[in-house]
């Protein structure tokens, strides 16, 4: 075994489970001690740095970060990572002073955008401080994608989405709305551009095409429904919904269905709960509006008598786990009564405006582009694409994520440099130590539970459909959540020469995280022979070089150390030191070559 | 000082003894010693030892002196009874309380200057009553507590930290145990917890007085070059001549050692410890082998570890004084106080 590299920027980055897990890695210990601190406007735009959109994905966010956050394995609850960024959106000042602006001298380099929605917005926020000029193409008369159109008002309120779009916007980006691109080949072969993006979402909502479907108007496909909520053609809703399929989606149906004055609304799954694709906290939030979720029922058709909608029927199963795996079996059907329904199974790719002759090649299987999953740019050269339209749906930070790669990629063409020389992360390690037991961050372990959201009472909510549900944290939830933050940044750094092997870290550590053992023939043996057993894969374990005194390593399972600092407190001769550690991510910019040196 | 306690929170997988208690709920307050402090570290092997044993913490009596080391007994066992006595004088303290309440485990944690300089007189008669206790001598060959003056167990030719010479001769824990009868001798050391729980495990189930020397070093006051009592040194120099395994009562005892390397000790209770045998000669019954294998050893410029001389017949005080061995407080009231004919009784067979 070999010394681990933790001079390689990824080990200490993994350690910090949060950052890792987020597709932008938002140093989130770090704009967590800056809300601690009352920092709202610092805490603000060091998460805008990495994900553009803190008001919304505050709200929003599919949180990969909460179930990979080191608190849920300590004490069973993640930190509420996503609703911090809130409160540092709900309530920094006026900070449009720090955000990135344009320079006056442009640098000569157009590029187009296809579609108003996160991943292209955050291209352009990107490029434009570099001196770009930018337009945007949306189909629609307002920017925002999906964030606007189908997540609805009472999870995302529209001046949080006015106020961060309108950051970048008003960068001086050129944006043309009512302006769908009916032909891309002829906006490429234009030359006008220098590279193009596509961002043009996954707007096709999937069908079921079962007996009944078309005899009725009483039969809506999730995100065109939600669309045309939002753009007020629709105020009502039959009385009975059912709602088909167990998404995200089909959750924003469900409670807009509430709103619109069902009194009855049924979600209907093929599978149990545990397969549902909705994440658990949207189930919540819909079964605390009362609406029914029906599993092991599969749609058969649907029942039109005298041209009205009254009902589904369905095929019925009964469900058991078998070695891990669902297996179901057909016990009959059932008719569930009702006036109106929506499909929620699914979103698509449509891309009929995309020329299949003109060197930009789609895989023969499911008709998508072919996108390099690094580069972002297509087989055509200067044409890329990010967000939904990339890889297929997804959620907000992945397309913040892509737009930021894509940007990387469009200023290297730009400069006529190579793709593949991507700048590259790098880190800096800072000691906390500020004496001879005080570090500069909060270093004790609070055990105060996870903060529960409040919510608006139920008969307010449902009075309009644009009362945001959640209120956001107290002053008080605040204070107490911030200190649930274990500062996983703020790293365990082991010097071996300096250790005398006296145990006294091991003998401290609250969490048994340490061990000084004899080298094992293998990673996988030496996780057996610790204080205790490192049984969790997912999280690295640090070993030393061999010690001075007795050759043995020090190890460290990094699984579940509460980075408490009690181990470097104890330590005679600083052979631990807790250093913080800050991810400097490349952007669009960070390997900007002037054009004079690339020589044009 | 430490400013934060140690956390609460513990790893998902720790472990519950028969009485439902981790490890962590036989800690006590956060150590106040220099941070790197071998007491440390025999401190964790207590709470190790007597976690592993089932001892409920209620059932224990700790006691002390004066010095770095007598303060560690707050740092484990939170909820076991405690007495801090003067310097010097735990072993008059531990007498006592033994005789008044057998029931109580006892575990006594001196240093090597409350011990062997300003309580030698104290711990020797404590040795030959072979009172029922464990004591650890926690040695570090100086007085930590008053900034690094040598000790008693300070060797000739140490150096200090200034760089003087100590020209004095040692008292060596293990050499004057022997010779005064006691009935169980071991020596280890604080960074070698895989020999010292089960030593201080086999001390605590030994019927009389288990005396446990442990090259402890003081990090701030005895940790440099010219040390004899250094992390580097006691482990250049150490030499462990037999390992004890403590097998509890309950568990059955499995034989896989080769014949004649492993020698088998029944203690009073019914545990057994079984010492492995590094040096296949070593009788670790015999105790005129064991004071010459300590001194052979010393002469060499080894410290000689292990548990090092244990007598199958010890008699405890109680034993040898046909004393009661129980708790005063359990008794019946009419026998605890038999009244004024007892009295009269008693007195005539003086006359
Ligand atoms: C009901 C619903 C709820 C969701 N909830 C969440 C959530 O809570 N959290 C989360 O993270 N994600 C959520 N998502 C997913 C998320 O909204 C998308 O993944 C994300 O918006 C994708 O961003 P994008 O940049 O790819 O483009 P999109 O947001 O899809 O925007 C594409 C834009 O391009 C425009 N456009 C399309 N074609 C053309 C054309 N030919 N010319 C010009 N303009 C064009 C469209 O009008 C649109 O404005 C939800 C999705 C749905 C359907
Ligand atoms: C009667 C008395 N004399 C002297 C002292 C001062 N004193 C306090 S601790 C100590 C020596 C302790 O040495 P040791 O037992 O080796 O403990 P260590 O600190 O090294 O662990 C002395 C002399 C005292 N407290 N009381
Ligand atoms: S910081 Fe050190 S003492 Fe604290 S949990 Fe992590 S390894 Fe253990
Ligand atoms: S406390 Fe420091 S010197 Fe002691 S074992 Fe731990 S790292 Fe090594
Ligand atoms: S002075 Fe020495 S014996 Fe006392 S606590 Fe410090 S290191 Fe330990
Ligand atoms: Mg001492």
């Amino acid at each position: 075994m070999s010394r681990t590299d933790t001079s390689d920027p990824n080990y200490y980055h993994k350690v910090v489970d949060c950052q890792w897990a987020c597709p932008a890695h938002t140093n989130v210990p770090e704009y967590i001690r800056m809300i601690a601190q009352g920092r709202f406007d610092d805490a603000y735009i060091l998460n805008r740095e990495s994900n553009v959109f803190p008001g919304i994905l505050g709200r929003t966010c599919d949180r990969p970060c909460e179930p990979a956050c080191r608190r849920g394995r300590v004490d069973g609850k993640p930190v509420a990572i996503c609703r911090l960024k809130r409160v540092a959106a709900d309530h920094k000042d006026d900070i449009t002073d720090r955000i990135p602006k344009a320079p006056a001298k442009k640098n000569g380099k157009k590029v187009a955008l296809i579609g108003a929605g996160p991943s292209a917005l955050t291209v352009a926020n990107d490029l434009m401080p570099l001196g770009y000029q930018c337009t945007i193409f949306e189909k629609g008369p307002r920017p925002g994608g999906l964030m606007r159109i189908n997540i609805p008002a009472f999870r995302l309120p529209e001046p949080v989405l006015d106020e961060e779009i309108g950051y970048i916007v008003n960068m001086g980006v050129e944006m043309k709305y009512d302006a769908p691109v009916t032909s891309l080949k002829s906006l490429v072969t234009t030359n006008e551009y220098d590279a193009v993006f596509v961002g043009s979402g996954a707007p096709k909502g999937k069908e079921l095409d079962l007996p009944g479907r078309h005899d009725t108007d009483q039969i809506f496909i999730g995100i065109e429904w939600l669309e045309s909520i939002h753009f007020g053609h629709i105020h009502e809703v039959g009385k009975r919904v059912l709602i088909i399929g167990v998404g995200n989606t089909a959750m924003d149906c469900c409670r807009s269905a509430k709103r619109l004055g069902a009194t009855d609304v049924k979600v209907i799954s093929r599978k149990t709960r545990k397969y549902f694709k909705a994440s658990p906290w949207e189930l919540e939030d819909a079964e605390e509006e009362q609406v029914e979720i029906l599993e092991n029922l599969s749609p058969v058709r649907f029942i039109i008598e005298g041209g009205t909608l009254t009902g589904m029927e369905f095929d019925k199963f009964t469900s058991q786990e078998v070695d891990g795996k669902l297996v179901q079996e057909p016990a009959g059907r059932i008719t569930l009564p009702c006036d109106s329904v929506v499909l929620a199974i699914g979103q698509e790719n449509a891309f009929p405006w995309i020329e299949r002759d003109m060197g930009l090649e789609f895989d023969t299987k499911w008709d998508m582009p072919v996108v390099d999953k690094t580069t972002f740019m297509s087989t055509r050269p200067g044409v890329f694409f990010g967000g939904d339209a990339a890889f297929g749906p997804a959620n907000i930070i992945w397309a913040v994520e892509h737009g930021h790669q894509a940007a990387i990629s469009i200023d290297l063409f730009c400069h006529g440099q190579a793709l593949s020389e991507r700048p590259k992360a790098t880190m800096a390690l800072t000691s906390t130590k500020m004496g001879l037991h005080e570090w500069s961050y909060s270093n004790d372990y609070d055990p105060v539970q996870r903060q529960k959201m409040k919510h608006v009472n139920l008969p307010e909510r449902f009075s309009k459909m644009t009362v945001e549900v959640e209120e956001g944290f107290t002053a008080e939830q605040t204070k107490h959540e911030v200190e649930r933050c274990l500062n996983c940044d703020v790293q365990t750094h082991f010097t071996d020469s300096l250790c005398i092997e006296c145990d006294a870290c091991i003998d401290i550590c609250p969490v048994d995280c340490l061990t000084i053992a004899p080298a094992a023939a293998s990673e996988s043996a030496q996780r057996q022979h610790l204080m205790a057993p490192a049984e969790n894969l997912d999280q690295p374990l640090f070993e030393s070089g061999p010690l001075k005194q007795t050759g043995r390593l020090m190890v460290k399972d990094e699984n579940v150390c509460l980075h408490c600092g009690l181990c470097a407190e104890r330590c005679p001769t600083y052979a631990w030191d807790m250093r913080k550690f800050v991810l400097e991510l490349p952007y669009a910019g960070t390997a900007f070559i002037p054009l004079e040196a690339v020589g044009r | 000082m430490t400013y934060i306690t140690k956390p609460t929170v513990h790893h998902p997988s720790l472990k519950k003894n028969a009485l439902g208690l981790t490890r962590r709920d036989y800690e006590g307050a956060i150590t106040t010693l220099c941070a790197g402090c071998g007491h440390d570290s025999i401190t964790a092997a207590i709470i190790h030892a007597f976690w592993e044993m089932d001892i409920a913490p209620h059932k224990v009596a700790k006691l002390s002196g004066i010095g770095c080391s007598s303060k560690t007994p707050a740092y484990f066992l939170r909820e076991a009874h405690g007495f801090n006595s003067v310097h010097g004088r735990m072993p008059a303290v531990a007498t006592g309380a033994n005789a008044a309440n057998g029931d109580l485990i006892m575990i006594g944690v001196s240093g090597d200057g409350d011990s062997l300089s300003i309580g030698l007189g104290q711990l020797c008669h404590a040795i030959r009553r072979n009172v029922n206790m464990l004591y650890v001598l926690e040695n570090n060959g100086v007085y930590g507590l008053t900034k690094g003056q040598f000790s008693a167990s300070a060797d000739p030719g140490t150096t200090s930290k200034k760089g003087e010479a100590n020209t004095m001769e040692a008292i060596d824990g293990a050499l004057l145990a022997l010779t005064l009868g006691a009935t169980f001798v071991a020596r280890s050391f604080s960074g070698d917890k895989d020999q010292l729980v089960p030593i201080i495990q086999a001390g605590i189930a030994h019927r009389g007085f288990a005396f446990v020397d442990v090259i402890s070093p003081c990090v701030t006051f005895n940790d440099h070059e010219g040390s004899t009592k250094s992390y580097a040194y006691t482990r250049e120099h150490a030499v462990e001549v037999v390992h004890a395994d403590f097998v509890p009562l309950r568990e059955p005892i499995e034989t896989t050692y080769a014949e004649g390397t492993v020698q088998r000790v029944t203690l009073h209770d019914g545990s057994v410890v079984k010492l492995r045998k590094v040096d296949k000669d070593y009788d670790a019954t015999n105790r005129d082998a064991a004071y010459a294998a300590i001194r052979d050893h010393q002469r060499k410029g080894e410290v000689m570890t292990g548990l090092l001389y244990l007598s199958p017949d010890s008699k405890d005080v109680h034993d040898q004084n046909e004393t009661v061995a129980g708790s005063l407080v359990s008794l019946p009231h009419d026998q605890l106080c038999p009244g004024n004919d007892a009295l009269q009784k008693l007195q005539q067979q003086f006359r």
